[in-house]
């Protein structure tokens, strides 16, 4: 049973057994996951053993992973921790910020150069036709006919306070999806949109980004934020990461972003060739084929379901039988084995982070919980279903509890408490794709991945693999039923 | 009666919420013989029986079955001494007919060559063919699996048989014949039995003594010659008179 091996070490891994790596996470976009492989290798170079836990979730899941130890450096925007973690300090005031982090034992590395930032964009050819450089440039151009995004037209930093700032005089504004936007740049129907600063499609489509040479837009400088403990358990890596501060301009990011979500290259490769072209490390990018990828999240998504499935069965089973037994603890166990099922599942997951860390442990505990209401409910329904006439046979003649509940009751409730298991089971091969976001693996990882990049190629290789192991798992509980359930109760139901 | 009681209750009361399902009462139940309890319907009779095996418990009063009180402590050893036989239903669907002869002695560790030939001795008494042993209780008609309860009964050889309306649920043809055939085993093994039903006839048939239960009490009791002859009350006229007016009844 390698799955069971897996789970034991992944679960030591979670109790801290063995030695401490460093742990790189990345939130779940490109750049993010881009700038943490940077953060994952320059970090090795220093001398550590460093792991980058990739597209762990949004703001909140990272940024709790990194208060609770679970790891130790991410990539952040200074704007989002004025704005959403440390309330009331000011983006631009370094120093403020900093000491806002020491309080949460969380360091700030120098910017690295890039402000990813909302802005507008113009075509290049437009753009040196008409001499645009800056926002401000824009005032002597009323006719051009600009599409910005809903978002960007109601935000309070987007383009009802811009106009006001800048004197824009322009009164063709169209609201627009993004996507569309660009299509309708090239199309001509409009000449200016908004868009984020280091968005790759910024060179794909020939933009000229126009400067915010009033200093409208927020600050969203990317940095890496890493505990402060890390200085003391990893100085060359610490080093590493400072080292980088002001090496990434914003074209350079726009381009790394390009070679992974136009060009199809992986992140590894991608930060690997920036470190040793422009900063002189050399790391290694192993290379992987496709079977192994899957094979490797075959393990993963395995041991998560088979751990958290047998865990379940030992705790729901005996839950059950008592349950049966007495009415008011059974209402009990089966209320709150039904509240937990009502919490959504990502939301379980991410509370379950500050108690549990990230990784398999927390993906184990959820996948657990879900498995207890089918488990409890068919246990009792199995158990209760069984004809009073019968219990009491049992009973009369003369066998103890314990050995009427072996030998009569629960073989008679068989059928029952295995659908509840089965339920359970193909329950959790679906739900166990969460996993990925919470850095657990698993078939959820290739999903994610796929998302993001807009490929179906790479969420196939996701999505099939678990709807297989969906099927083989309902075949397998048939067999299962079969050798468990003796013949006379499998013909009944 | 020169041996003492094979079973006796003493004031004994049963309560169910705020009826009286029996009691008190006061009964004997002699040892090596057929005591009959008839009634009608919700007249105690089952009751009576469950509080003889300990499947209940009296809300007053002392049930004593061969000599020893029923406790909870005790229950579970005399329920080894007591075979108990209920009306259908009560073999266990998921064993064989061997499987549930065999539950409780394989359980309780008996060597399988001491079971197999109690099981080869009791199929014989129970006039079962041995073939039907390995099939499962789905797979028996209503006869042969009363057959196989009485086997599984009387496996450890017990002191003392209680039967809840056994025929109830089979047809008249099978019901005669597994009456005639019960009769001989109970002549034959000349143990303590105790047999519940609402039929005049079976009463007949089998009852060397009969209790006539009547809401819970004791309407009358004797051989079945004594309260036809001397009934002791209008109820028990009534009772013996409606059914053998009806000799068609099943």
């Amino acid at each position: 049973m390698r799955g069971w091996g897996i789970a034991l070490l992944v679960g030591c891994l979670a109790l801290g057994c063995a030695p401490r790596a460093v742990r790189v996470g990345s939130k779940n976009f490109t750049e993010g996951v881009i700038l943490g492989e940077v953060a994952a290798r320059a970090c090795a170079t220093g001398g550590a053993t460093t792991e980058h836990r990739r597209q762990l979730g949004g703001t909140a899941v990272l940024w709790r992973a990194l208060r609770a130890g679970e790891i130790d450096v991410y990539p952040e925007y200074t704007g989002t921790l004025a704005a959403e973690l440390l309330r009331g300090v000011d983006a631009r005031d370094l120093a403020g910020m900093r000491r806002a982090l020491a309080h949460e034992g969380v360091a700030m590395s120098a910017p690295l150069g890039f402000n990813n930032t909302y802005a507008l964009g113009v075509p290049e050819d437009l753009a040196a036709a008409r001499g645009l450089r800056t926002l401000g440039d824009l005032r002597g151009h009323p006719g051009l006919a600009l599409g910005l995004s809903h978002e960007f037209l109601e935000r309070a930093d987007g383009w009802p306070g811009l106009r006001a700032r800048y004197g824009l005089p322009q009164r063709d504004v169209r609201g627009m999806d993004h996507d569309l936007a660009y299509r309708a740049l090239s199309a001509g129907a409009i000449q200016v949109t908004d868009l984020y600063t280091t968005d790759a499609e910024i060179a794909w489509h020939h933009l000229r980004v126009l400067a915010d040479d009033r200093s409208y837009f927020p600050e969203y400088s990317a940095v890496l934020l890493y505990r402060a403990d890390l200085a003391r358990r990893a100085p060359g890596c610490v080093r590493a990461l400072e080292s980088l501060g002001g090496s990434l301009d914003a074209a350079t990011m726009i381009d790394l972003n390009d070679r992974v979500k136009r060009r199809r290259r992986t992140e590894s490769s991608v930060a690997a060739a920036w470190l040793e072209e422009h900063r002189g490390l050399r790391t290694v990018v192993a290379a992987e084929g496709r079977a192994a990828r899957v094979w490797l999240r075959t393990r993963e998504h395995l041991a998560m379901v088979l751990a958290s499935l047998l865990a379940a069965v030992l705790c729901a089973v005996p839950l059950g039988v008592a349950a049966a037994r007495r009415p008011r603890l059974g209402a009990l166990v089966l209320g709150a084995a039904g509240v937990l099922q009502t919490v959504p599942s990502l939301a379980l997951l991410v509370l379950l982070i500050p108690v549990l860390g990230i990784g398999a442990a927390p993906a184990v505990a959820a996948l657990f919980l879900y498995s207890l209401l089918p488990i409890v409910q068919n246990t009792v329904a199995g158990l209760r279903g069984i004809a009073p006439s019968l219990r009491e046979s049992a009973e009369a003649l003369g066998l103890p509890p314990s050995a009427r509940l072996r030998l009569v009751e629960l073989p008679l409730a068989m059928p029952s408490i295995l659908a509840g298991v089965k339920t359970a089971a193909v329950i959790n091969v679906g739900t166990a794709t969460l996993g990925a976001m919470v850095g657990a693996g698993g078939y959820g990882q290739p999903i994610l991945r796929g998302i993001r990049l807009d490929s179906t190629a790479t969420i196939m290789e996701g999505a099939l693999p678990a709807a297989a192991l969906a099927l083989l798992t309902q075949a397998l509980f048939a067999l299962i039923e079969r050798a468990a359930v003796p013949r006379p109760l499998r013909g009944e139901r | 009666m020169s041996d003492p009681p094979a079973a006796s209750l003493a004031g004994v009361t049963k309560r169910y919420g705020d009826a009286v399902a029996l009691g008190p009462i006061d009964l004997d139940v002699p040892a090596n013989r057929t005591t009959v309890l008839l009634g009608p319907s919700g007249c105690g009779k089952s009751t009576l029986l469950r509080l003889l095996n300990g499947l209940i418990a009296p809300d007053a009063g002392a049930v004593r079955v061969l000599g020893v009180e029923v406790t909870p402590a005790s229950v579970e050893g005399l329920r080894r001494r007591v075979g108990y036989v209920i009306q259908e239903g009560g073999l266990f669907p998921h064993l064989t007919a061997r499987a549930n002869v065999t539950l409780l002695a394989r359980w309780l560790g008996r060597s399988p060559a001491e079971v197999d030939a109690r099981v080869t001795e009791l199929a014989a008494l129970a006039r079962l063919p041995t073939p039907l042993l390995d099939r499962h209780p789905g797979e028996l008609s209503g006869g042969q699996r009363q057959r196989v309860a009485l086997m599984r009964a009387l496996m450890l050889d017990p002191e003392m048989l209680l039967l809840d309306e056994p025929l109830g649920a089979l047809d008249p043809m099978v019901r005669a014949e597994l009456q005639r055939d019960l009769r001989g085993v109970f002549r034959a093994l000349n143990k303590t039995v105790v047999l519940v039903t609402h039929d005049l006839r079976e009463a007949r048939h089998f009852g060397d003594l009969v209790v006539l239960l009547r809401e819970g009490r004791v309407a009358q009791q004797g051989t079945l010659a004594m309260l036809e002859g001397a009934p002791a009350s209008g109820f028990v006229r009534d009772f013996l008179g409606a059914q053998t007016d009806a000799p068609g009844e099943p």
